[in-house]
């Protein structure tokens, strides 16, 4: 089988010369074969460390390189004197990286019990597809903690703020609330978000395989927090507002309500309150009713609260006087086939008593001796048909036709405040042009700085203070709302009750509301407010919204220390005969 | 007087010793310290252990230096039988350690008796060869055959896949030095192409997974896969300059497995680049060469079968390690000769160089 060719030992001793050497192929195979060999290892390693750097590099350096995102603290909304309405706290998210989390049965039941859930649930969110998941979100640090100590591999956590809102429903409309991810998502929280949103930092770090930290690289950014926001809000002010409201709707077994309560002079929002409304810290059973921040999302037909501007616009261009004489008679005013009627019949009245006494037909009367544009012009001028632009979500323009495709009737009915929708904001706002020498104030969600803002000039100060004059004769007796008097101070405001539209005609439902400020010699709040289907048997707005306004326009006053403008005496009793009669010929005059 | 003692001592401490050798094992000793350090700076440094291991091995190549080739033959058979005896008690009392019984517990300590065979195995090789040096028939191949196969079959039941390897290719390597004819060679080549789907299913299936892994070691980068791609990664991490001594990330992030042992090259590699890279090999290549050398110029049968057997050895670790670390060679246990971290294999691979040493540096005398 083996036929050798010589013995090899032969073959070398036979070469004197190279004796005991190696046969040649042999040497030459092996100098091949090593040769070959290193070449292959020099080959692979030049392809590994030259044509495949760059890629080997990028994968070596994902293994270790981290970018940790340091999150910044959200800024904290605060009411005008810098109470809290709004503050981030530091929470931890529990996450896991399923692939390299495994359970031991006993893990799996301290941890669920650490997350608050069960066995079941979290298994069910460990068998996943995904590469990361969050098992439970804002736990407090002290649990973190906890979790931490079990030392459970793939399942990390990381530092999370968590919104808390220590006013909770009271302020809830207003300050708004924000998502998981810091995202403002409602309110103030939304419409300031990015002043809010602080600017997360970040560091680069390098960890080892067991993913702890060794050492920090780069640069480390620092996060920046988010800037603080101070709200005009009045906390106390915000309280009585809300829990007055909150008083009127359930005695009135009403659906909704709104308030608003402005300072005269800088525009600046003291109160906002919506009924119903929700806790921001707890929000799992949210309703979209309970959402709506309804002075500003929502509009209705003002009814009677937009008489004044209709009678003074005919003032500022002297159609009328305010002791000029319209026949109300009978109560019933036939404008091509429509027919207009007041709630109670009246005989002839002055403009002021067509104000005070709350004449649809007076206000239609007035309103047709006034051009269609002019009128547009006024309420747009008021800022009716327009978007607030306070920054809060679903604000509403309201409605407000061109007046080119106004029909006669359409003007008669927009002077007393139908056929025209508005918001509650827009209608407290418009009023601030009585409450202001005729000029239109800027709203202000925030604290305003001590320069006042310039109003827009709508209609003369002469015009103003006499509205103003026949705002005040609307609350005392004889008027539609003498239940807005406070006792010390001079009121000023005007009733609505206006049919709701359902489905394109008016259902015997109402909206009932009051918009008035105080003290009328020198107006400093304007309170409006608004309560919708009244159904516990009053729905007019000098019965319903009339002592929400009062109770709160008084509160307020007396909180922000403004001195009362009639003498005690009087104030103690308001029905007394002198009072109303010195007013009347005051107006009169 | 005194000066002439020294200069004797002095003669008589170098006699033996073979300059080159000395001198490029030195330098892969020192690369090799440096490298350890690094691999184990962030943990329990490992330096001084490793320099510990460098001297019992560097003093063990001068006495095994010391020992003329003709009385080392003497040493063939008695350690290859006590070598097989020990494998065969390691086979039927052997500790299990990590599903492998490859050690023997003497009370005390432990031994690893495979070691012994790396060196018993072509000793005894060689002894047979050139005991019929003179009358080699193809009989004295099957009997070599045999021999090598015995031990060989023993170690790769342990299973130490590693182990069995360097032993049987230290054996092969004797035999053919010895003069198998090529023919024979490229029989059992086409035998083993032949044998390869009956060995893969001998294979253990931890075995078989590395074969698999290193066609594609993605297929499980947390299981088996994971050496090969974390250290592909810290050698491609390095460049054409390396990222410098003790500043490579893949090693002191704790990425590479293994890394002061069975995985050094990759910690050199990243740390060194290319450029190291080749002057290790260029390194390696001398030691080789100068091996082949002393197996070229050897004056018996022994001496040069012995020292082919050793160079080759030699360059069989490099090879199968640096391929393993590299990506191109499945996942065996093979140190990476004087740079891996580790006592045993130090010692027995000074005792190989201490083996060439003896084989150039008696030379003359047996010549005269």
């Amino acid at each position: 089988m083996m036929n050798f060719k010589g013995n090899p030992a032969h073959k070398f001793a036979e070469s004197p010369l190279l004796q005991l050497s190696l046969p040649p192929w042999r040497s030459r195979l092996m100098a091949l074969l090593i040769l070959g060999s290193f070449s292959l290892l020099i080959g692979r390693a030049f392809y590994l460390q030259i044509v495949n750097n760059d890629f080997l590099q990028e994968k070596g350096e994902s293994r270790y390189r981290r970018n940790i995102e340091i999150s910044a603290s959200r800024g904290r909304i605060a009411d005008r004197h810098g109470d809290v309405l709004a503050i981030s706290t530091p929470m931890k998210s529990i996450w896991a990286i399923p692939s390299a989390t495994s359970l031991t049965p006993d893990q799996s039941r301290q941890l669920a019990a650490l997350l608050e859930t069960d066995v079941k649930q979290l298994t069910h969110k460990l068998e996943t597809d995904k590469s990361f998941v969050f098992l439970r979100r804002q736990i407090p640090p002290l649990v973190a903690d906890q979790v931490a100590a079990l030392k459970l591999p793939g399942i990390g956590q990381n530092k999370e703020y968590r919104r808390f809102y220590p006013t909770g429903e009271m302020t809830a409309h207003v300050v708004g609330f924000t998502g998981v991810d810091d995202k403002g998502l409602e309110g103030v929280e939304l419409a300031f978000h990015e002043q809010l949103l602080g600017q997360p930092g970040g560091r680069s770090v390098i960890k080892d395989r067991r993913g702890q930290i060794v050492e920090d690289v780069g640069s480390i950014k620092t996060p920046q927090d988010g800037k603080d926001i101070r709200l005009a809000l009045d906390s106390k002010i915000q309280y009585l507002a809300y829990s007055q409201l909150k008083q009127a709707i359930t005695d009135n077994n009403a659906k909704a309500g709104g308030i608003i309560v402005l300072d005269a002079r800088s525009g600046e929002i003291l109160a906002l309150a919506n009924w119903p409304t929700y806790n921001p810290n707890n929000r799992e059973k949210l309703s979209g009713a309970q959402l709506r921040n309804r002075a500003v999302t929502d509009t209705f037909e003002p009814g009677s609260t937009l008489k004044p501007f209709t009678i003074a616009l005919a003032l500022d261009n002297a159609k009328v006087r305010f002791d000029t004489i319209i026949n109300c008679a009978p109560g019933r005013l036939t404008i091509g086939s429509a027919t207009i009627s007041d709630a109670h019949p009246h005989g002839a009245l002055t403009v002021a008593e067509v104000i005070q006494k709350s004449s649809n037909v007076g206000a239609a009367k007035i309103a047709a001796m006034l051009p269609a544009q002019k009128m547009w012009e006024m309420f747009d001028d008021v800022g009716f048909g327009q978007v607030p632009r306070l920054g809060f979500p679903g604000e509403v323009s309201g409605r407000l036709r061109p007046w080119k495709r106004w029909r006669p009737i359409e003007q008669a009915t927009m002077s007393y405040g139908h056929g025209i929708s508005v918001s509650l904001i827009q209608l407290a706002r418009a009023y601030s042009v009585f409450a202001r020498d005729g000029d239109l104030v800027p709203l202000s969600l925030t604290r305003a700085d001590s320069s006042m803002p310039q109003g827009a000039r709508v209609f003369s100060a002469k015009t103003a203070r006499e509205v103003r004059t026949m705002l005040e004769m609307a609350v005392l007796p004889g008027g539609t709302a003498p239940k807005a008097q406070i006792p010390g101070y001079r009121v000023a405001g005007k009733t609505g009750t206006a049919y709701k539209l359902e489905h394109g005609r008016y259902a015997s439902k109402y909206v009932s509301s009051f918009v008035g400020f105080a003290p009328a010699s020198e107006p400093r709040l304007i309170v409006a407010v608004m309560i919708d289907e009244p159904s516990a048997g009053k729905h007019y707005g000098g019965d319903v919204a009339a002592p929400v306004f009062a109770s709160v326009m008084g509160s307020s006053l007396r909180t922000l220390g403004i001195a009362p403008d009639i003498p005690l005496v009087v104030a103690q009793s308001p029905q007394s005969p002198q009072s109303p009669k010195t007013l009347a010929a005051k107006a009169k005059l | 007087m005194f000066q002439q003692f020294l200069h004797r001592a002095w003669v008589r401490l170098i006699e033996h010793l073979d300059g080159p050798l000395l001198l490029v094992t030195g330098a892969i000793m020192v690369a090799g310290l440096a490298t350890v350090y690094s691999a184990t700076y962030d943990a329990n440094n490992r330096l001084l252990a490793q320099a510990v291991n460098m001297v019992v091995g560097l003093c063990a190549m001068w006495s095994v230096a010391q020992v003329p080739p003709q009385k080392l033959m003497r040493f063939g058979v008695p350690l290859y039988v006590i070598g097989v005896i020990l494998l065969l008690l390691v086979f039927l009392f052997g500790v299990k350690v990590n599903g492998a019984r490859r050690w023997l517990s003497l009370g005390f300590t432990r031994i690893q008796p495979s070691e012994l065979l790396k060196l018993a195995v072509p000793l005894m090789l060689a002894w047979y060869f050139h005991k019929h040096e003179a009358v080699l028939k193809a009989r004295h191949y099957i009997v070599a055959c045999v021999l090598l196969l015995v031990p060989f079959a023993l170690i790769a039941k342990q299973p130490d896949l590693g182990t069995a390897i360097l032993v049987g290719a230290a054996g092969f390597y004797v035999i053919f030095f010895a003069g198998l004819p090529w023919q024979v060679i490229v029989g059992l080549f086409a035998a083993a192409a032949g044998a390869a789907p009956f060995v893969w299913t001998v294979l253990h299936d931890y075995q078989r997974k590395r074969i698999l892994t290193l066609i594609d070691p993605t297929s499980d980068p947390l299981g088996s896969g994971y050496h090969i791609i974390q250290s592909t990664i810290a050698i491609g991490s390095g460049g054409s300059f390396g990222k410098g001594w003790l500043e490579g990330t893949q090693t002191h992030l704790e990425f590479i497995p293994e890394r002061h042992t069975d995985f050094i090259f990759a910690v050199f590699s990243e740390e060194r680049g290319l450029l190291g890279n080749t002057v290790l090999l260029l390194l390696y290549l001398l030691l080789i060469g100068r091996g082949l050398m002393i197996a070229a110029n050897a004056s018996t049968l022994f001496a040069r079968v012995m020292a082919g057997s050793i160079t080759l050895s030699l360059f069989t670790y490099v090879f199968v390690n640096m391929g393993m670390v590299s990506g191109i060679l499945p996942v065996v246990g093979v140190p990476l000769p004087f740079m891996s971290y580790g006592g045993t294999a130090l010692v027995t691979l000074s005792i190989g160089i201490g083996i060439l040493m003896s084989i150039q540096t008696h030379r003359m005398l047996v010549r005269q």
